[in-house]
């Protein structure tokens, strides 16, 4: 292989930022276009419905369940340590708050870009690759608002939802754990929850990071899935990218957002 | 039939969704509709808070009854001045009650335990609690106590 010269890794180097400019400025004219491009669609209601449900009422099951285990663990462990203190009662206070500013919404988070992110993307992108975008635009259908826009609002609907869903069955879980098994005091173990968490600080700040997580999640399944090469290859490419980029953006602006929240910046 | 099927679980979903976010309303942070409002304000000076943090309860008989809204340092007497907020159907505090910093447990968390005074006049909203008892820090009382032994031994 002959050598590169430097002119050649800088211009290589320069393509590659002009690549990732292009794509945000892309994704971004997308998201803006779908969103609030003017739907004119009579039947635009029962789309969101149908969206509505393989994207969040078929994400519950494995939410639950893990929101419950994550809870009972989050108990025994709390559990452990504490009782080394003698505050086993602060097991609920514990758990609470871990599930309600972080758990909560970064597991959902997590899970919802692996359940319903993969899908969306894998979804959209055979839609790509076998050209039924490009048909429903020759019959006068912007694919915009009729594949993009129900898909992007069923994600930002569906997932701070499912995170408060995460954290209530979480918390019941942590408390069977607590109070059933381990033989916490049931007063004590609520009113000590009921004393250490604040309703603006600590829930709705963990809805506000969820919603920020479904934005962001959803924004990258869609437009990976609409801007994947149209080949199976490229779907399983974009599928990967998806859940990778995701989980990614989820963790790295968890800590962005908790620093604004908590950390007294 | 089918997409009526799905709105019921579309419906249901929403439904579940909002019903967690006020359990977490409820329960878990227990927010309740009538926290504020009918309350009124105490203030007290401690020589020592140490520990006490806003939002710890204050009790009286060990019933709670208010809790800590603020604490700040009164610069001119040098002391922790603390805001409470006590319930207002609790409006029969004589005007020399104690307010004590207590502990519950031996780590436990600090709250203001309010003993009743003798006097006639009440307490009113604004009013300051004037006898107050300071936070016991435990590190005063080992050193008091290393004191006590070492003036033993030298005796």
């Amino acid at each position: 292989m002959r050598r590169k010269s430097p002119i050649e890794r800088i211009a290589l180097l320069g393509r590659a930022g002009i690549d990732v400019v292009e794509a945000m400025g892309r994704s971004t004219l997308f998201l803006l276009s779908s969103l609030f491009g003017r739907s004119g669609l009579r039947n635009g209601g029962q789309l969101l419905i149908r969206q509505l449900y393989s994207v969040g009422v078929l994400s519950l099951p494995i939410i639950v369940v893990a929101g419950l285990f994550i809870g009972m663990v989050l108990a025994l462990q709390g559990f452990n340590i504490l009782t080394s203190y003698g505050s086993e009662q602060a097991v609920g206070q514990m758990v609470a708050l871990t599930l309600l500013r972080e758990l909560g919404p970064v597991v959902t988070g997590l899970l919802f870009a692996g359940r319903a992110g993969s899908a969306l993307t894998a979804e959209i992108g055979n839609m790509k690759s076998t050209e039924q975008l490009s048909s429903l635009e020759m019959i006068g259908v912007d694919p915009l608002k009729y594949i993009i826009a129900p898909r992007l609002w069923a994600g930002f609907i569906s997932m701070p939802l499912l995170a408060t869903i995460f954290s209530v069955v979480g918390i019941w879980g942590g408390a069977m754990v607590a109070v059933d098994w381990l033989g916490v005091y049931e007063g004590s173990f609520w009113s000590n929850m009921q004393n250490s968490v604040e309703f603006t600080e600590d829930v709705l700040n963990g809805v506000i990071k969820s919603m920020v997580f479904a934005f962001v999640v959803t924004w990258i399944a869609v437009f990976q899935g609409y801007d994947c090469e149209p080949t199976s290859e490229g779907i399983s490419r974009a599928t990967t990218k998806t859940v990778v980029y995701a989980s990614l953006a989820v963790l790295g602006l968890d800590f962005i957002l908790t620093a604004l929240m908590f950390g007294d910046l | 039939m089918q997409s009526r099927s799905l709105e019921i679980g579309v419906g249901l979903f929403l439904l579940a969704g909002l019903l967690a976010l006020l359990l977490l309303a409820l329960r878990v942070s227990g927010l309740s509709a009538a926290s504020s409002g009918d309350t009124y304000k105490l203030y007290a000076n401690f020589d020592n808070i140490a520990g006490l943090t806003v939002r710890a309860k204050v009790t009286m008989a060990g019933v709670t009854i208010g809790k800590v809204t603020a604490i700040d340092l009164d610069r001119d007497s040098y002391t922790g001045r603390v805001t409470m907020e006590v319930e207002k159907r609790v409006d029969n505090l004589p005007l020399d009650s104690t307010a004590s910093i207590l502990t519950a447990g031996l780590l436990g968390e600090k709250y203001i335990g309010i003993s009743v005074g003798g006097e006639e006049d009440l307490l009113k909203d604004g009013s300051t609690i004037h006898d107050t008892q300071s936070s016991l820090v435990l590190e005063d009382l080992i050193g008091k106590f290393l004191m006590n032994s070492v003036n033993k031994e030298s005796k």
